[in-house]
């Protein structure tokens, strides 16, 4: 593999990697962090814009990758690396559109959030000091998956990072706001199986299938949690 | 997957024909068609038919625009009663297809009257059949598509596999649906089976596995185990042993893609896999298989061979000319792009 023009000290250099013949994975590093995620999102944005090449059918990013799917009749696979190298080295340069913010008005604790009193004793602090730590800082989207509108949001205050349920809930409601590591997300579907600490819950609705658009989120934006 | 479609305007009817009333469901009957790309990035699986192949073959014989949506019929099919007249063809796995109780050929369109019913006597070859229907069943687009995604309660009949007492609308017929009663592919035109071996482009982390595990991978025979669903086909075999366990950061998962988690047993992800993923994948499937694999049943035994992604891309291409090929016999729009 070609090597990439070093752009910083503290970037692994980035992968192109076959994902199936319809499919690249571009990998840009391996961990979670704002600057890769940063990265990403200028390759979704220069694969997605007016000058994305044409054989762009869909991409997918992800914490520290982006996947993208192409057309083999527009392009070989060659030419879809070599293109994908040369975009990669230019997003590190360009000016990415501010990201969008949005405020999600949450209900904290009792039935809308269960788990508050388990993680207020658990990280030692009161449940009020758990709801203002968790509602101070202005997450991004890293990205959403699992299911259709969930959203990985980060970076979560260290002192409130727990452990994941050992027996996952078999159902949380659409709404439902929770943490896990690092991260907090939003349920977007009721009945949804799930692993994390559920701490309160929001009327937002992430997705409509039948509104237009049907997302309220995407990749970038950025989240913060007003208490209710 | 993904493949664009041909478009063709259909005139609206203010209310549907209903085309089947369901005496019985079977195992897991969904409506399929060829699903709703684009919508990944927020999480959404493609969904769509397995055995894309078939579903398109059965629309070319009823008529239909290979995006129309049909039943896919999984092992144990359903018993339907004709409310109104029409065409119908089925193809894909051999599960016993009757109309009145006389067996009815697979691969060909048959003409079909209010009070017949169709019924699946069991399982012979195969996995999933497709059962298409002149004018498409007609249940309502969502996010682009009619495909069922149950996980999410979206597409298809509200979102679940056919019940008991579903009413099935049915699009307009085409003018020229009673020339095609009795019109039947070529065998050069069927597809039976699972061939063997199951050809993969390794990676995207197949260097996160021992050298062994890729051995094992293309060596030994796995098979499908009974908890396979429309997510991925499970398999059991020789364990795959990763270098330093079996999470990664979440990333996108292509279809095909064979993750293996700590357990060291291999999972094919299939239409209606999540769209993203914390398991390192040893290999993907490639394109011109995947229809295949919606016919792997349970038992069956799945062997893998590694090529490049040029041969795959030549074989993709194969897959698409045979596809152009049932086109222009039943006189049907193409695949776009094909």
């Amino acid at each position: 593999m070609t090597p990439p023009v070093p752009e910083s000290q503290v970037m692994p250099a980035p992968r192109i990697l076959p994902a199936g013949d319809e499919a690249v994975l571009v990998e840009l590093g391996q961990e979670i962090r704002r600057e890769l995620n940063l990265r990403v999102r200028a390759l979704a944005h220069l694969l997605t814009g007016p000058e994305a090449p044409a054989w762009v059918r869909e991409v997918v990013p992800a914490y520290a990758s982006l996947l993208v799917y192409y057309d083999p009749d527009r392009a070989s696979y060659e030419e879809v690396q070599e293109t994908l190298r040369a975009l990669v080295a230019k997003g590190g340069h360009i000016d990415l559109p501010a990201p969008r913010r949005i405020e999600i008005p949450v209900r904290y604790g009792g039935d809308d959030g269960p788990d508050l009193e388990w993680v207020a004793h658990r990280v030692g602090l009161s449940p009020e000091e758990v709801i203002a730590r968790h509602s101070r800082p202005i997450y991004v989207v890293y990205m959403l998956g699992f299911l259709p509108g969930f959203c990985y949001l980060g970076d979560l205050p260290p002192e409130l990072a727990v452990e994941r349920r050992e027996t996952p809930r078999l159902s949380l409601p659409a709404g439902a706001v929770a943490i896990g590591g690092r991260q907090t997300g939003i349920y977007s579907l009721d009945n949804s199986p799930g692993g994390w600490r559920w701490i309160g819950r929001t009327d937002v609705r992430l997705w409509d299938p039948d509104r237009d658009p049907p997302f309220l989120l995407q990749a970038g934006d950025e989240v913060r949690f007003v208490p209710v | 997957m993904g493949e664009g479609v041909a478009v063709r305007t259909v005139p609206v009817e203010a209310e549907p024909r209903i085309g089947f009333e369901v005496l019985s469901p079977g195992l897991f009957t969904t409506v399929q068609d060829l699903g709703r790309p684009g919508w990944q990035r927020f999480g959404v699986p493609a969904a769509g038919a397995l055995d894309k192949y078939a579903l398109i073959a059965a629309n070319a014989l009823v008529g239909n625009p290979p995006g129309a949506a049909g039943l896919e019929v999984t092992l144990l099919g359903p018993v339907l009663a004709v409310v109104s007249e029409g065409l119908v063809a089925c193809t894909g796995a051999d599960l016993g297809f009757t109309i009145d109780g006389q067996p009815a050929a697979l691969w060909q369109a048959h003409r079909v009257r209010p009070g017949q019913v169709l019924r699946f006597t069991g399982r012979r070859a195969g996995c999933r059949a497709y059962l298409a229907v002149a004018g498409g069943i007609a249940v309502p687009e969502v996010m682009g598509s009619r495909s069922t995604y149950t996980r999410a309660r979206i597409g298809g009949l509200a979102g679940r596999p056919l019940a008991a007492g579903d009413q099935l609308p049915v699009g307009p017929l085409p003018i020229d649906w009673r020339d095609r009663d009795g019109l039947a592919l070529p065998e050069a035109l069927r597809r039976h089976g699972l061939p063997q071996p199951v050809r993969v482009i390794l990676g995207p982390q197949d260097d996160r596995f021992l050298p062994l595990a890729i051995e094992r991978l293309l060596g030994a025979p796995y098979r499908v185990t009974p908890n396979s669903d429309r997510m991925g086909l499970r398999l059991s075999g020789p364990k795959l042993l990763h270098r330093a366990g079996a999470d990664i950061v979440s990333e996108g998962v292509a279809p095909g893609s064979i993750q293996v988690p700590g357990d060291g047993q291999p999972i094919v992800l299939l239409a209606d896999r999540q769209a993203t993923g914390g398991y390192a994948k040893i290999a993907t499937v490639i394109s011109a298989d995947m229809d295949f694999l919606g016919q792997a049943a349970p038992g069956d035994r799945v062997t893998f061979r590694a090529v490049d992604v040029a041969t795959a891309h030549r074989l993709r291409k194969q897959r698409l000319e045979l596809l152009a090929a049932v086109a222009e016999f039943t006189g049907t729009a193409a695949l776009a792009g094909a």
